[in-house]
């Protein structure tokens, strides 16, 4: 993979190498709050804000950070910005923050966020280490937002807390618990992976 | 904040069947998935997640009671959460290694993919959040490490069982892993009813 160009970035992390089609990489601080869009949202950017602030921190500090703790180092940068992310969501959103409640301090063991800083800020600039940070970011939101979309439609009748179906809707109560974000993400897992297949064999 | 009524034994059965930390928080997912494939490596894993994170929540507790809260430092503690977790499992190499070399063949190899997974950190977080005592954090995070390891074991066996099975090319992989362990969340939520902790 030479060619480095920003258009071939963000197509390779939002379809081809998406973290969560290829790895299932780093669902685990945000499939818990995908029964409600406005937290996936909220979730998924501050995760983008975060990915994309340590591949610049990390690029830019690549050649100071010895190989041994290079580990510890990332995951203390990663640390940091969500720290900030925290603070600014107890601000400027305190609803939001306390119904995220532990899921935002999860961001710290995202696996994107430390594999991108790994596979990509350690040998790239820092520009398009913002932008590699950035589109991974995308890649993760569209995919959670479609399995929030679901859930919330389904399981309350609502889009970002506003209520869209008619009140004769009967809400499907398994749609907010846990195993429907399994079989939703499970679903489209199969559906992207159908799709990939099916574009390999057509070349 | 009050310390929450309840009694410990109840939150040991509460974190191992009815919120599991993996199938009710989707907590530790990411090694879960990758880990999953034989029963022995999906053993080890079990047992050190389960060792690491008593000690850990321990440690965490005390830090957080003498340490971050009399310090006025809250928006430090995951900063100091983290470290104390490196720290915990790298020690834990150093003496393993030291005391049995068996041991350290089976578990060594696992320690450090401990301190990515979130349940650990998962776990200290909802301990500060819902303002546990010391036993019951003991008891919590005893019985979430157990749940994850109960909960990896049994998809292992699943998943012996599935590689005979003919699953048609697009779902296979993570694909139907994900639709299995929506199944397996499905019976241990049929637990609800007995007890009601959150």
């Amino acid at each position: 993979m030479n060619d480095d160009s920003p258009s071939k970035i963000l197509i390779d992390n939002v379809w081809h190498n998406n973290p969560i089609f290829i790895q299932i990489l780093g669902i685990c601080s945000t499939l818990a709050v995908t029964n409600n869009m406005t937290n996936t949202l909220i979730m998924t950017l501050g995760v983008m804000f975060v990915a994309a602030f340590t591949n610049v921190t990390v690029s830019l500090l690549k050649n100071f950070i010895p190989r041994k703790v290079r580990m510890i180092l990332q995951t203390l940068i990663i640390s940091f910005y969500v720290i900030i992310v925290d603070i600014l969501l107890r601000a400027y959103l305190p609803e939001i923050s306390k119904a995220l409640g532990p899921y935002v301090g999860l961001i710290i063991t995202n696996c994107i966020i430390m594999g991108r800083a790994e596979a990509f800020a350690q040998s790239h600039g820092p520009l398009i280490s913002a932008w590699d940070g950035i589109t991974s970011g995308l890649g993760y939101l569209w995919v959670l937002m479609v399995i929030a979309f679901v859930r919330e439609l389904m399981g309350f009748g609502t889009l970002f807390g506003i209520a869209v179906l008619p009140e004769s809707f009967t809400t499907w109560t398994i749609m907010v618990m846990a195993p429907s974000a399994f079989f939703l993400l499970g679903s489209v897992l199969w559906f992207a992976k159908a799709m990939i297949l099916k574009q390999e064999r057509g070349k | 904040m009050m310390v929450p009524d309840i009694n410990p034994i109840v939150l040991l059965f509460a974190s191992i069947f009815t919120s599991n930390i993996l199938l009710a928080n989707f907590l530790g997912m990411c090694s879960f998935i990758s880990i999953s494939k034989d029963m022995t490596s999906a053993n080890g894993l079990g047992l050190a997640v389960t060792v690491v994170l008593t000690i850990t929540s321990m440690l965490n507790w005390v830090l957080l009671k003498f340490v971050i809260i009399p310090l006025d430092i809250t928006y430090l503690r995951y900063i100091l959460f983290i470290i104390v977790i490196a720290a915990t499992v790298q020690i834990l190499e150093m003496i393993i290694d030291r005391v049995s070399p068996a041991l350290y063949m089976s578990l060594g190899i696992f320690l450090p993919l401990i301190t990515v997974n979130c349940a650990i950190l998962g776990v200290a977080l909802f301990m500060q959040i819902r303002n546990y005592n010391f036993v019951q954090t003991v008891f919590f995070s005893f019985g979430s490490g157990i749940g994850w390891w109960l909960a990896i074991m049994a998809l292992a066996a699943i998943n012996k069982k599935i590689q005979k099975a003919p699953v048609s090319a697009a779902l296979s992989g993570p694909g139907i892993t994900l639709i299995t362990i929506g199944f397996m969340a499905m019976a241990f939520i049929g637990f609800s009813g007995m007890l009601n902790v959150q």
